[in-house]
């Protein structure tokens, strides 16, 4: 540090000379450097490799009767979409569609409730919370496959019928609540914790300044937990597998298709949820955005 | 910073107020993960009847088996060669696209709509976005009509799909997003005075890059690595489906193992594979403290 010091004099009269924003990486005005157009092109090429694929089943998915899995396209209709919710070939794209929402959903709320309370009992540091949270990170890096077969032999072991309801249900917790906790961590380190003193000091008890304070201020932050919740129960599949008992969900279906279907039903499918992933993507969105619009009318109001 | 409505409150009343709000989370995860994995290593010390009848006791029989195999070393490579490619790409992909979107792109709004655009496709279906690739990388596929329209080859590649390659592009696809936004939060955090001070003592760009924006994106890239490697080497699904058989995982090989009913021999597989996870795990978390990273 003293020899940068010292060297200052001497090298200051020509630096001087030189701005700054011509030589930072990052100049907030004036040219750009050559690394930006390196990057730009990178993250272009990212992109493009990111969604390119997945627009070519979605096209190949509208083919009709003489469609096959490669370009070029033949002919354009909704055919695979007809074929796939009424061929029994395909399996039992329907029910198991019916069920994986259903899971979504109940996994989606049981991961809201439970991440934000674990979000405050980690506030405050407790006897044993260390080892609560690398057991909550062990149940988020254990092989999801090894888990499934683990509870699956448990529920024989205790004379249990494994169902997508229990079994796969709790399987899917294992791996949806370190996501939903991590994600709170994020959400809550950003409150104020002046609010919540303000609101004891008002007078409110424990379970008011919750309900009145927290829970409307970190109301995007549980959207997004929310959002989690249901896209990763909705995409599971490896802990799923050995859980599911008799009665498939989606991505399990899916499997079952890879292995043995060779039509576009298979493309028609990967559209079908895309679809519903973007609805829930884009209502989570919206519900956000509309949430901070009326935080910021209500501020100027 | 003790929010807590009485002033008078204890050490045992708040660690039984912490207990009483992770009481939940600990109730899914005692019987979903730490009994089912109880259950996984009790298994790997029974004897089976080779029907899948399990006869409670304790043998080391499967772990001799696991360990005296050629096969375990050889799916251990692969693994290991699958989860370090990935690893590699992922890193170096996830790594410049931060760095991009953090010091390059000046809108802050723009900034985090490109970030919003890299992260979309996590919330969709991981299935579907491993079978688009048959399109493009299959023997009939886009990329070889292109390359056989352009003259470059005569024949088909058949490489393409199928095969190791397909592999390990289907994992960058999937997981440069878990290297994405841990090390594009910890470059956000990074003071910007810092590189003009830095670039004001006649800092080179490769300085900044090695002295500054490295070691302070450390953390993002301990946590990004947690999660790759971890999916990578718990994967079987990928494996399967994008080598067309042809390789194997040592999870892949649990999954044949579970489906011919030798549960003791997967299980014993399924423990070692916990132990060498966990201690690259803990290896990583030795360099970061992810809890304080994240809360912070």
């Amino acid at each position: 540090m003293s020899a940068v010091l010292a060297d200052m004099p001497k090298t200051g009269t020509s630096k001087t000379v030189v701005p700054a924003s011509t030589k930072a990486i990052a100049p907030s005005k004036g040219g750009r450097p050559w690394t930006f157009y390196v990057l730009a092109t990178l993250f272009a090429a990212y992109v493009i490799a990111l969604y390119g694929p997945m627009f070519c089943i979605y096209i190949l998915s509208f083919q009709d009767i003489r469609g096959g899995l490669v370009f070029p396209m033949k002919g354009q209709s909704l055919h695979w979409f007809v074929d796939l919710f009424t061929q029994v070939r395909t399996g039992d794209v329907k029910g198991s569609f019916d069920r994986s929402i259903k899971l979504a959903v109940i996994v989606t709320i049981i991961t809201v409730v439970v991440s934000f309370l674990a979000g405050l009992g980690f506030r405050k540091r407790f006897r044993g919370d260390t080892f609560v949270f690398y057991v909550m990170i062990g149940s988020l890096v254990a092989p999801g496959l090894v888990l499934g077969l683990g509870t699956g032999l448990l529920f024989q072991a205790l004379g249990l019928n494994a169902s997508w309801y229990t079994s796969a249900l709790g399987a899917q917790l294992s791996w949806t609540l370190p996501f939903g906790v991590l994600v709170m961590f994020a959400v809550m380190s950003r409150f104020n914790h002046a609010w919540e003193e303000a609101a004891y000091d008002l007078g409110a008890s424990r379970w008011q300044s919750i309900r009145l304070v927290m829970i409307p201020v970190l109301a995007p932050g549980l959207v997004a937990v929310a959002l989690f919740g249901f896209t990763l129960s909705y995409d599971e599949f490896a802990r799923s597998l050995q859980t599911a008992g008799s009665l498939n969900t989606l991505p399990l279906e899916i499997w079952s298709m890879t292995l043995n279907v060779t039509s576009p039903s298979l493309y028609a499918l990967g559209t079908v949820t895309t679809i519903v992933s973007f609805i829930v993507i884009g209502a989570s969105l919206g519900t956000i955005v509309l949430i901070q619009k009326k935080r910021g009318s209500q501020a100027k109001g | 910073m003790q929010p807590s409505p009485s002033p008078t409150s204890s050490s045992s009343r708040s660690n039984l107020a912490g207990w009483l709000y992770v009481s939940p989370l600990v109730l899914v995860l005692v019987p979903f993960f730490v009994a089912p994995i109880l259950v996984v290593l009790a298994a790997s010390f029974f004897a089976t009847d080779g029907f899948g009848g399990l006869t409670p006791g304790f043998t080391l029989a499967s772990y001799v088996e696991v360990l005296h195999s050629a096969l375990t070393l050889k799916l251990y490579l692969a693994t290991i060669k699958f989860t370090v490619l990935t690893w590699i790409f992922t890193l170096i992909i996830g790594f410049f696209v931060a760095y991009f979107l953090v010091f390059h792109v000046r809108n802050q709004l723009l900034a985090i709509g490109l970030f919003l655009l890299c992260t979309v496709p996590f919330w969709t279906s991981n299935i579907i976005r491993m079978i688009s690739w048959i399109p493009l990388l299959g023997k009939e596929g886009l990329i070889n009509q292109a390359l056989l329209a352009m003259g470059v080859i005569h024949q088909p590649l058949e490489v393409l799909l199928f095969s190791d390659l397909a592999v390990v592009i289907a994992y960058v696809h999937q997981l440069t997003i878990f290297m994405i936004v841990p090390i594009f939060n910890s470059m956000a955090r990074i003071d910007k005075k810092l590189i003009e001070a830095a670039i004001d003592a006649g800092a080179s760009r490769f300085d900044i890059m090695r002295l500054i924006v490295v070691p302070m994106s450390k953390s993002g890239i301990a946590l990004g690595t947690i999660f790759v490697v971890s999916i990578v080497m718990g994967d079987f699904f990928v494996v399967k489906v994008m080598s067309g058989g042809g390789s194997a995982s040592v999870v892949s090989a649990f999954y044949e193992d579970v489906g011919v009913l030798q549960y003791p021999t997967a299980a014993a597989s399924a423990v070692l594979l916990t132990l060498v996870l966990v201690a690259i795990v803990s290896l990583i978390l030795r360099t970061v403290d992810i809890r304080q990273e994240i809360t912070q």
